[in-house]
């Protein structure tokens, strides 16, 4: 996860696997991600964080379901429509991201990146890492810590 | 750290452990030359291994402690300060040993004080060969006599093996070895004579590291696994087993025949795989034994009593994953044996006791569990200093304890906070400790019970599940979504029909909205799990149930019903731990993969249990919102005296100053009010009832009150008891005296309204009521006096508002700041630093939400001038301080839109 730093050469890049809730597009970085899955059979857990949608088994693994929407305070997606989920792991557990499509592996390198707008949103501004400017989008960089640091966990696991 | 070292750690620390166990054996019986044999070997081994790896510390300390049991080979005799002190070795070379583990390297350090020590135990002579070998030694029976099976090697044979193979160098002028003891049943005389120092010089090999008495015999071929793999093994197994069953699934549709055959076979294959990969992580519980008869050893030193630890079944195998949870609890229950139980020598010799105590730990196997029994032939419980105990710190009333048999007053040894030990020693009577044994031992799902007999010795009986991974669970369903129930808490099944009540087949009654079952001349608690899933430990009044199932559980004490929907079918089913995000709710003991690839949630029975142990009292508390669950453990303590027709009031510990009993004649009238002499003020009497009477001889029992400098007595007629408990307040009842009623230790009890009572002491603690505005549901409380925090708060919660404390305006900015939640505000005005206008002009301030937020002011006095500071600032309504009917009027009127005034 690279500073905005302009001196940094230009082949120094980043693959991010693209993803798209509503009209933005996020990114993430490749190497936490595991797999990219359609889910399926997702059990609700009652009285858990509203972020959590449910367990789903994952290849013989229970995997714990967040919606990037609900973590995003978005709407929630109407029923029936598409969604995808990322499998991401932090500490030994494997989580699975909800989100309404996956897109193309993009190479990025700093030359594009910019940080965080200040005038995000507080609650999107905590989960990005900066803003890749692409022709014609903008690609929001999510920082997957801070997206699994919620509930009890608090939120001091990642501030930089 | 390389491979090489780190085999080394974990090989060393096992036998330095199995070192520990052996001296302890051998310091009682000292001529077993077998056990010494096997000690010399393991510590030679370690020293061979710290010379390869270049470890001089470890080797120079192995080697040191190595020739002090030459010694003992050679006859030396074995003391307890001898073997005290390779004790202290070998608890050098762990703590090396750890240190290399954490470092990669050898510590620093010197160790001249314990070598010098061993050498100089090793090179007094002059003890040596006289004293010889303890006549104890002929007593000695053998300990084991079999004959052989076919395949076995008598000791016999082994030895001469022995004593024609060339021995390593170093063993050469090891020492004259009798054969070993066990299996000689021939001349054993013969063999201690050969124990004499200087008989039979010539070269032996004791043991050397791939022989040895018992090693050749018993030999079993095993690898070191990391333990990951295993675990690793496990899931992919469980993996297999699902796909299996979906393939049994698809099969079972299918007329095709062909996939019959090789699909049974995958079948059995998969069982077995299963079946296999589960033993695998078996370890017998003689691991966690190891350490005991270390610690017994220092103990019956360090007490000064003679303890002996039997210990039996020591094979036994259990799931590796209960056994690191045993553990501990077992070493402690062991120490607490020794210590508490055992009496000391003397007091055993005066009883008639053999002067050594005993421990008996044994394990076996009984059905699907493992039971360990912990026995002493001590002084055992002395219940009624148990029971005194218990009354005195009021686990429970007094009159419950009384009636309560033996085996539940033995019980409270278990009770956080117990320790009838006289005096407190280094090793238990800190009181701490019992408690976390029990939880510890419950967390796996396992039991503990206590059988005692005064004078003759205590026994603990644990019984635990063999595994935790793999459970037998009931699946059922509720609502739409399917649980799996662990079967080891459910008692049994029963069918409930709404409609075939009159049939005489079970219904759910209800008492006051609390569904109850009668069974078996019983009445059960019912919940619902569907109901429980939604944040609700009880049924709401609308969805009668018409038909079910309840599942009959029992936690600890605790009987209740969880009410299902549907019950499919048991399963085997494989646990799988929560997801660190999910861990926090307590309802969830883990979940599984079901048969048909879905996931479910395993219901903990524990945290049902407390869920239901704090709404079992309250009999409608329908209303309970999902944040007052998450506040569930707001317990309240409350007073409960008899006051008034013989009926229980309670009144919330909190706002009780002292309780009195005083004597009756002390009381005096003035102005026809009663008052006494009260730490050198009169303190008005009031009674809590009107068909309360003032006794005019003996004591009279009084709950004090008091606010600043004034105090009231309220007269009762007897104090029963201080209970704690979540005050769910059902009825609001009509009585200004009284704020409603509770069941509190299933007693139909009235909350006394204790502002009902003050004015009737002191006429100017009160002003004229005053009507203003209704029901919101949050609401904040700001008042500077923890008095009338508590005195509103449960008049406020059971007019249905949710309720948030503040002690300060500052406190209340930031709750209103933070809390989006809250609705209303309810302020003193007269407080300490920032009064109760200045928390409103800085709310108005503040703008949006805060600027429109309806405001209650309390106030002691209503002056024109606060009413016109009120009316700027938007206040709503001036209440006066002990006007509860006017306050939550007042309420009452800013809950209807529109009509929100000024007063």
């Amino acid at each position: 996860m690279q500073a905005a730093n302009a001196n940094t050469a230009p082949t120094d890049t980043t693959d991010y696997v693209t993803v798209f809730v509503g009209e933005t597009m996020f990114g993430l970085t490749i190497d936490r991600v595991h797999d990219v899955f359609v889910p399926a059979g997702i059990t609700p857990v009652p009285l858990a964080p509203k972020e959590i949608v449910g367990l789903l088994n994952l290849r013989g693994r229970v995997v714990t379901a967040l919606c990037l929407r609900r973590r995003l305070s978005l709407a929630n997606r109407e029923a029936g429509a598409a969604q995808m989920a990322i499998g991401l792991e932090q500490a030994g557990e494997t989580f699975a991201l909800i989100v309404d499509g996956v897109g193309e592996v993009l190479k990025l390198g700093a030359e594009t990146h910019e940080p965080v707008p200040i005038n995000l949103d507080a609650r999107w501004r905590d989960l990005s890492l900066g803003v890749h400017r692409l022709d014609g989008r903008l690609l929001v960089i999510l920082d997957v810590d801070a997206l699994l640091a919620f509930g009890d966990a608090g939120r001091d696991a990642k501030v930089a | 750290m390389d491979d090489l070292l780190r085999e080394f750690l974990v090989e060393s620390a096992e036998h330095l452990d199995t070192v520990d166990a052996e001296l302890v054996r051998f310091e009682q019986d000292p001529n077993n030359q077998q056990i010494l044999r096997n000690i010399f070997r393991l510590v030679h081994t370690i020293k061979g291994t710290c010379g390869f790896l270049g470890l001089p510390r470890l080797e120079a300390l192995a080697h040191a402690a190595e020739t002090l049991m030459g010694r003992f080979r050679d006859g030396y005799p074995v003391s307890g300060a001898s073997v005290t002190l390779i004790l202290a070795t070998l608890d050098r070379l762990k703590a090396i040993l750890a240190d290399l583990e954490a470092s990669g390297s050898e510590p620093t350090g010197t160790d001249e004080d314990l070598i010098g020590a061993l050498e100089l135990m090793s090179s007094d002579e002059s003890a040596v060969a006289a004293p010889a070998p303890a006549p104890a030694a002929i007593v000695l029976p053998p300990p084991v006599e079999r004959e052989l099976k076919p395949g076995e090697v008598s000791l016999e044979d082994l030895e001469r093996a022995f004593m024609e193979a060339p021995g390593p160098e170093e063993f050469a002028p090891a020492a004259p070895v009798a054969p070993p003891a066990p299996a000689l049943p021939e001349p054993v005389a013969e063999a201690e004579e050969a124990l004499e120092p200087a008989a039979a010089p010539e070269p032996r090999a004791a043991a050397g590291p791939s022989e040895g008495g018992e090693g050749a015999i018993a030999k079993v071929q095993t690898i070191r696994v990391n333990v990951d793999t295993i675990e690793h093994l496990m899931t992919m197994v469980s993996e297999l087993v699902l796909t299996r069953n979906q393939l049994l699934e698809i099969a079972r549709r299918h007329e095709d025949s062909s996939y019959k055959v090789p699909l049974q076979r995958l079948s059995h294959v998969t069982a077995e795989l299963q079946e296999g990969v589960m033993k695998t992580r078996m370890q017998p519980i003689g691991n966690a034994w190891q350490k005991l008869p270390r610690v017994v050893r220092d103990l019956s030193a360090e007490l000064g009593k003679g303890i002996d630890l039997v210990m039996a079944g020591a094979e036994t195998e259990l799931d590796r994953q209960v056994l690191d949870v045993i553990k501990d609890p077992l070493t402690h229950m062991v120490r607490n044996s020794a210590d508490h139980g055992i009496e000391a020598t003397n007091e055993r010799l005066k009883s008639g006791k053999p002067a050594r105590g005993t421990i008996r730990l044994s394990a076996y196997h009984e059905g699907g569990t493992i039971t360990i029994e912990i026995a002493d032939d001590g002084k055992g419980l002395d219940l009624a200093a148990i029971r005194r105990k218990a009354i005195e710190r009021s686990f429970a009333p007094a009159a419950e304890i009384e009636r309560m048999t033996d085996a539940q007053v033995a019980k409270f040894i278990f009770h956080a906070g117990f320790s009838t030990a006289k005096a407190i020693t280094s090793v238990s009577g800190r009181g701490v400790g019992m408690d976390v044994v029990k939880t510890n031992i419950e967390t796996i799902g396992g039991v503990v019970d206590i059988a005692t007999e005064l004078g003759k010795g205590t026994t603990f009986t644990i019984k635990i599940p063999l595994t935790l991974a793999i459970v037998s669970a009931l699946i059922v369903k509720a609502g739409a979504q399917r649980y799996a129930v662990p079967q080891i808490a459910v008692l049994e099944l029963v069918r409930v029909d709404a409609r075939g009540a009159k049939e005489g087949a079970n219904a759910i009654e209800r008492i006051h909205g609390a569904p109850v079952l009668r069974l078996r001349e019983r009445l059960l608690p019912i919940v619902t799990l569907d109901g429980l899933m939604r944040g609700q430990a009880t049924v709401n009044e609308g969805e009668i149930v018409e038909s079910g199932f309840v599942v009959v559980a029992q936690v600890g004490r605790q009987r209740f019903g969880v009410l299902v929907d549907e019950v499919f079918h048991t399963e085997e089913i494989v646990v799988k731990p929560m997801s660190s995000k999910l861990r926090h709710i307590p309802l969830f003991a883990g979940n599984t993969i079901l048969g048909d690839g879905a996931v479910v949630l395993i219901v903990d029975p524990n945290g049902v249990a407390k869920l239901v142990g704090q709404s079992a009292q309250s009999g409608a508390a329908a209303e309970a919102e999902a944040e007052e669950i998450e506040a569930g453990d707001a317990k309240s303590t409350l007073l409960v005296f008899k006051g008034g027709a013989g009926g229980f009031k309670a009144v919330p510990l909190s706002l009780v100053t002292r309780l009195e009993e005083i004597d009756a004649s002390k009381i005096e009238h003035l102005g026809g009010r009663p008052l006494i002499q009260y730490r050198g003020r009169l303190m008005p009497l009031v009674p809590a009832d009107p068909s309360v009477a003032l006794r005019t001889e003996g004591t009279q029992a009084l709950v004090v009150f008091s606010d600043g400098d004034r105090a009231m007595g309220l007269v009762v007629d007897e104090i029963v008891d201080i209970v704690e408990e979540r005050l769910d307040i059902e009825i609001s009842a009509d009585r200004s005296d009284l704020i409603g009623s509770a069941v509190l230790r299933g007693r139909a009890t009235d909350i006394i309204n204790i502002a009902h009572f003050l004015p009737l002491a002191y006429d100017d603690w009160a002003r004229g009521p005053r009507k203003a505005a209704v029901k919101a549901p949050s609401l904040l409380l700001v008042d500077d006096s923890a008095f009338f925090r508590d005195m509103l708060t449960p008049v406020l919660k059971a007019a249905g508002y949710g309720v948030t404390v503040a002690s300060s305006a500052d406190e209340a900015i930031a709750i209103l700041l933070n809390n989006a939640g809250i609705d209303l505000v309810v302020s003193d005005l007269d407080m300490p630093g920032r009064s109760g206008f200045d928390l409103v002009g800085a709310m108005r301030k503040a703008g949006g939400r805060l600027a429109e937020m309806p405001v209650v002011a309390l106030t002691g006095t209503v002056g024109p001038e606060a009413i016109e500071q009120a009316r700027k600032l938007a206040i709503n309504d001036l209440v006066a301080k002990f006007d509860r009917s006017g306050l939550l009027a007042a309420l009452t009127e800013i809950g209807e839109p529109g009509l929100a005034r000024a007063a």
